[in-house]
């Protein structure tokens, strides 16, 4: 009796438990963790980014989205160690100047579908020239989260100090130009305080001299990229003049010299917008933002790109391609553009712009803002890029020096990166 | 009688036991070493035969393609233009880095093996840099040695103007070797320095009454007698000079040009800069083979120049 009453009591325990048990292994299985790689280890930017992700999870209750920052200098590099690794995140910065690398290798998954299906996405509004670079054989293979013009930060206390013009005063007589920039900074840099720094470039990265020699017209590779234009006239000019205002007029700081802008130890800095957080707010200065100066070739300006892509070696490459539609979706586009200029076009106008940049005037949001990401060029980039910006940067070394042969140079850095334009 | 039964071969069995004295012996040695071969054979010959096989491949990690390619990045090694430059530079610097670190480590060594009131501090003061984090040290070093940094503004109060330390190809190689020994010469030092105290104080009193100057005694005594300690501090130096990567990459990039762009510098570049994940491991094998045969042609050099080894 006492064993067929024990065994019904089995039985039954059984009966509502497995349902459970399946139940509860059908949920494990369910349960979607994504990995984010990002750059920015910035509290502001985590929170923002966590929030999105909280109310992604609020959907999806089986999703968690965590991010991992890695370091802004070798970020790349880490990326694709954990590739090789075989630990290859979920989604993925990927930096503009890396981008045809990853669009053309195949490694990331295709958006263009998921976008345009998600709820109230519009993908038409984002810009065609934004998305280029993203882009292949008309799929999007990565969101161009962020589209940040360069623009040049002034410091009107230095530049009145040593007596030379503002760029306002220029601006407003109509001779906002390169020579007379560089008048302003050589003044400024034989005072004693460093005169134009073009912020990140400190002789190694090379591609942030686009923010003045797209002035002249010059770029440094075909627009197919397969031939080297860097010994062309308009790079054999712009190249000069940089090295005149180096060498000669003591309006950039020389190699090895370390000036700080947002310290207030420099007249002029060239950087993109979102670097307006650095401004010193104990002891302040009189500041202003304008557009870049006007080159021989006209009026110009440039834009740098971050872009978020979905690994597709990634177990849930399609659930993370989701999640990228539910991040960049019209809503949260709004929210990251504090930090991250949209490159849709419903998020570039001043009213908008003014919320989320409250440090920027109407003027300079219109001027410098929305002209610069409309009008703008992306930084150069290649495939193999990474190899190509080695050897510029060890052939451009011999620029660097007082005594320069410039075109000379340049041939020889055409000789080297030539076979690998081609490839 | 009893132990002639206790060790008698039972009916049927005529060999010995197989646990005999010396297989049980063996079998604890084996079991001693296994923990450090075990450790070898996964984190070094393991990893160095994948990197062989790796250099016979392609292979491209965003693609995700691994193709066998045989011999072709060896004959990439043999074509690559830059190649040359590179060990050339490899050669200068670790060249002097062990002329410039033994003979200051030798020199400390000698002035510190002094009796004299407060001499520990000294020793202590010299070996601090060891201790220090490799990258923090070079950090430092790279703040001092810009144009406008520490030992240009030290130069300018006696009216001298330094030059561009990190952007001119001779003195950015002479920097980065002197960041180098700075850091580790504390470490010869001390080996020198218990080298010195080995030498018996009698050899130097025999020296002395038959009246051989100072020198002659270094020279005579010192030298030969220390020999086992100079061959070890140069293989150790050597070694390390060819592993020099946080220096380069932390001062110069590899820069200018190519000027200090070192072996272990560019195989990172190939590799994990530019991915080619292929032609990096190619190039660790040449590694490999520079340190095999350095090590090898030293330690055939001590039947010449080291005397006295126990």
């Amino acid at each position: 009796m006492n064993y067929h009453r024990t065994l019904k009591s089995a039985v039954v325990a059984m009966a509502i438990a497995m349902p459970l048990g399946w139940g509860g292994i059908a949920l494990a299985q369910d349960a979607v963790n994504l990995r984010m790689t990002i750059w920015s280890a910035n509290e502001a930017h985590l929170k923002l980014f966590n929030e999105i992700a909280a109310g992604f999870t609020k959907d999806r209750p089986n999703v968690k989205v965590t991010y991992e920052s890695l370091p802004f200098d070798t970020y790349t590099t880490a990326l694709t160690t954990q590739i090789a690794g075989g630990n290859a995140p979920d989604m993925a910065w990927i930096f503009e100047t890396a981008a045809y690398d990853f669009v053309n290798s195949g490694a990331l998954y295709p958006l263009t579908d998921t976008l345009k299906a998600a709820k109230g996405y519009n993908l038409e509004e984002l810009s065609a020239t934004a998305a280029e670079r993203w882009s292949k054989d008309g799929k999007l293979y990565a969101y161009p989260f962020s589209t940040s013009p360069f623009a040049m930060f002034v410091n009107n206390d230095a530049i009145k100090a040593a007596g030379a013009k503002t760029p306002a005063e220029l601006i407003a007589a109509g001779q906002w130009t390169w020579d007379n920039a560089i008048a302003t900074a050589s003044a400024v840099g034989q005072s004693g305080k460093g005169g134009l720094i073009v912020r990140d470039f400190n002789y190694q990265i090379w591609q942030n001299l686009a923010s003045v020699w797209n002035g002249w017209g010059a770029s440094p590779w075909s627009a197919d990229g397969k031939t080297c234009t860097m010994t062309e006239k308009p790079m054999v000019d712009a190249l000069t003049f940089i090295h005149e205002a180096i060498f000669k007029k003591k309006a950039i700081p020389g190699p090895g010299e370390n000036v700080d802008f947002f310290a207030g130890n420099a007249a002029m800095t060239i950087t993109q917008i979102s670097r307006a957080s650095l401004l010193p707010k104990d002891k302040p200065f009189s500041w202003d933002l304008v557009p870049l100066p006007k080159g021989p070739a006209g009026e110009y300006s440039l834009i740098g790109q971050a872009g978020i892509g979905v690994m597709q070696a990634g177990k849930n490459a399609k659930t993370a391609a989701e999640f990228v539609a539910y991040m960049t979706n019209p809503e949260n586009s709004a929210k990251l553009s504090q930090f991250f200029p949209s490159a849709r076009k419903s998020l570039l106008n001043a009213e908008v712009l003014k919320k989320t940049n409250p440090l920027l005037s109407q003027e300079q949001i219109d001027k410098v803002v929305i002209s610069g990401i409309a009008t703008g060029k992306v930084i150069p980039g290649h495939t193999g890029f990474a190899q190509i910006q080695q050897a510029v940067r060890s052939g451009l070394d011999a620029v660097w020096r007082p005594d320069a042969d410039i075109p000379g140079t340049l041939q020889k850095i055409c000789g080297q990166i030539g076979p690998f334009l081609k490839r | 009688m009893v132990v002639a039964q206790d060790h008698a071969i039972p009916e049927g069995r005529s060999s010995s036991p197989f646990w005999t004295i010396a297989r049980r012996d063996s079998l604890a040695g084996v079991l001693f070493i296994a923990p450090q071969l075990i450790g070898i054979s996964i984190f070094v010959l393991i990893p160095l035969g994948l990197v062989f096989w790796y250099s016979l491949h392609e292979w491209n990690v965003l693609a995700n393609t691994f193709t066998y390619t045989g011999a072709q990045n060896y004959r990439m090694l043999i074509e690559d233009t830059n190649l040359l430059e590179v060990l050339g530079a490899t050669a200068i610097f670790s060249s002097g880095l062990v002329v410039f670190n033994l003979s200051l480590a030798l020199l400390l060594a000698v002035l510190l093996n002094q009796k004299l009131a407060g001499i520990t501090i000294f020793r202590t003061l010299f070996f601090s840099p060891v201790v220090v984090s490799l990258v923090a040290w070079t950090i430092v070093w790279g703040f001092l040695l810009q144009k406008n940094g520490g030992i240009n503004g030290l130069l300018q109060v006696f009216g001298i103007e330094g030059p561009n330390w990190l952007r001119e190809e001779t003195t950015a190689m002479i920097s980065v070797i002197v960041v180098q020994v700075f850091k580790n010469v504390g470490l010869n030092m001390i080996l020198f320095l218990a080298a010195l105290q080995g030498v018996p104080n009698e050899l130097y009193e025999a020296a002395r009454i038959d009246g051989a100057p100072r020198f002659k005694q270094f020279r005579r005594i010192t030298l030969p007698l220390i020999s086992p300690t100079i061959l070890l501090t140069s293989i150790i130096t050597i070694v390390g000079s060819l592993q020099v990567f946080a220096q380069i990459a932390v001062l110069t990039q590899g820069g200018p040009g190519l000027s200090t762009t070192v072996l272990v510098y560019y195989l990172y570049q190939q590799a994990f800069q530019f991915h080619f994940f292929g032609y990096g491991s190619t190039l660790s094998i040449l590694l490999f083979v520079i340190v095999a045969v350095l090590t090898f042609a030293q330690w055939q050099m001590r039947k010449r120049i080291v005397f006295y080894e126990s």
